[in-house]
């Protein structure tokens, strides 16, 4: 694989990543907000499951801890790009709309525009939540001492 | 032997009618929303979603509802629910150490790289009951400080770098991964198939054995290293996409206990560990599951299996709340014809009893 394409896939699996956090109507709202391109259903959007998997220890070997539901879609646009959209839970909506995005994070013409109007105010929506999470539970760090026992 | 039964589908009917009627109860009283249940009662649907095994918030709360807060009855109709749907694949493996952390604490070190973390919990609550909640309550707003950037690496990885305990399993990316949902059980189980029948089993049951664990049946002297709680990025290796895709984030516990030694003519002694995973916050149950994963490597470390908790079979067998109401509920079911049978077997034995002690006075007097 070459570097460019290294960097794509990087691209687009971080979209990916912004998305699948994101509230369904968040993302709704940002792509009303821009012009789309034609596009078509290329997988109708479809409810499943993946098995979760964890390690043995936290870094061990592999085991089936239990399964989640997903939703997964697939779209291309009038001109071929195919955008897939993979996301826990059951909103096939959701799916649809991560695989629209990753088509478009493919397309020259559409990449710019998705990053600065859907996908950066999600990113900082994100980061702003995760922050004030990571506030609130350091809110509760703690620092125990031991008291040592009188020798007498 | 359970012969089937006709009839009955009117009073079946109404009874399911009684049933939703019971459910709904008072009509004076709000009815309870899904989202009531998921924000509210969120451990309760943290157990569902462990026990039944797949993770859907909204789902786990629907059961809850449905089962009238009834959790094995919820547990059941969860996994009835994911026999529906197709699975797509497997995800990467989870990596705990990368966690986003709300609660971490452990019991072996009290200065561990990243801090100790409370969290939300029930430690240090005084166990009093609350008038305050039952007249409607706002919590006081939140204190922040601020985050520490220093990674939480796992407690176990700390005691690791000096040997002090043993390695995890090594990973091998080819070596098959055991699904008990898809081949039956057989024994004996190797430990990624214990791992996944403990992480669904009863948290009642895996209590039980974990504490019968420490109070000697069983040889398991623990520590709690670490417990940690938080979400965790999940990957799904999309065969049409041909990358890993991130799919969103799950919230998890883990425990990691740390036991006394193993050691040999051969390698210096180390700790030895047992390892708890569930979904959402579900402290008890990564505890009793950790105890039990090391109980069960009895056979594995070469100790002496004399009790319950370190009997794979006994354990694995009987650790799955559905298969055991199953068994247990349907003996309510009718059993007339199975009955009959007994019943003719009992007269009979009977009759002979009976001409038996009413022949004996007769032969006393011939002898």
């Amino acid at each position: 694989m070459t570097a460019t394409e290294n960097d794509k896939q990087a691209q687009r699996k971080a979209v990916m990543a912004v998305l699948a956090h994101s509230d369904p109507s968040e993302i709704s709202g940002r792509l009303a907000a821009i012009t789309l391109p034609d596009h078509e259903n290329l997988r109708e959007p479809e409810n499943g499951l993946v098995m979760v998997r964890g390690r043995i220890g936290g870094d061990g070997s592999a085991f089936n801890l239990g399964e989640a539901t997903v939703s997964r879609a697939a779209v291309r646009l009038s001109t071929g790009q195919v955008g897939f959209g993979y996301t826990l839970g059951r909103d096939r909506e959701k799916a649809r709309m991560i695989a629209l995005c990753d088509a478009m994070v493919q397309s020259d013409e559409f990449a710019g525009l998705i990053e600065t109007k859907v996908i950066a105010p999600l990113r900082a929506a994100i980061s702003a939540k995760r922050s004030r999470k990571a506030a609130e539970a350091a809110a509760t760090r703690v620092d125990f001492y031991t008291l040592v026992r009188g020798e007498g | 032997m359970y012969v089937a039964v006709k009839g009955g589908e009117r009073a079946i009917e109404n009874a399911h009618r009684l049933l939703a009627h019971e459910r709904r109860g008072d009509r004076d009283v709000p009815e309870v929303s899904l989202s009531q249940i998921s924000e509210q009662l969120s451990l309760g649907v943290d157990r569902v979603m462990t026990e039944g095994s797949l993770y859907d918030r909204e789902l786990a709360a629907l059961a809850i509802k449905q089962a009238r807060g009834d959790m094995i009855e919820a547990i059941f109709l969860v996994r009835a629910f994911r026999a529906t749907l197709p699975r797509f694949g497997t995800t990467e493996p989870v990596d705990t150490g990368a966690m986003q952390v709300r609660r971490r604490i452990s019991s072996t070190f009290k200065d561990i790289p990243g801090g100790q973390i409370l969290g939300p919990t029930f430690d240090y609550t005084h166990r009093l009951l609350d008038p305050q909640l039952a007249e409607g309550f706002s919590p006081e707003t939140l204190e922040t400080s601020e985050a520490s950037l220093a990674a939480t690496p796992r407690v176990t990885d700390i005691l690791g770098r000096d040997g002090l305990i043993e390695p995890s399993p090594a990973a091998d990316a080819e070596a098959p991964v055991g699904d008990l949902t898809r081949e039956p059980l057989s024994f004996p189980a190797d430990r990624d198939l214990r791992l996944q029948n403990l992480a669904r089993a009863d948290e009642g049951f895996l209590l039980a054995l974990g504490y019968s664990s420490q109070r000697g049946y069983g040889r398991n002297h623990p520590f709690a290293g670490e417990i940690r709680f938080g979400e965790v990025e999940i990957e799904f290796m999309a065969e049409d996409v041909g990358f890993a895709v991130p799919i969103g984030a799950i919230a998890m516990t883990e425990c990691q206990m740390v036991n006394q030694f193993k050691g040999s003519a051969t390698e210096a002694p180390c700790f030895t560990r047992g390892y708890g995973l569930a979904f959402g916050q579900s402290e008890r149950k990564t505890m009793s599951m950790a105890l039990v994963d090391r109980t069960l490597r009895a056979r594995e470390l070469g100790e002496e299996v004399i009790a319950p908790a370190q009997d794979e079979e006994f354990v694995m067998s009987h650790s799955d709340n559905v298969q055991a109401t199953g068994f247990v509920e349907h003996l309510k079911l009718p059993h007339y014809v199975d009955f009959q049978s007994e019943l003719g077997l009992l007269r009979k034995l009977r009759k002979e009893f009976t001409e038996a002690t009413e022949s004996a006075p007769m032969q006393e007097a011939a002898e």
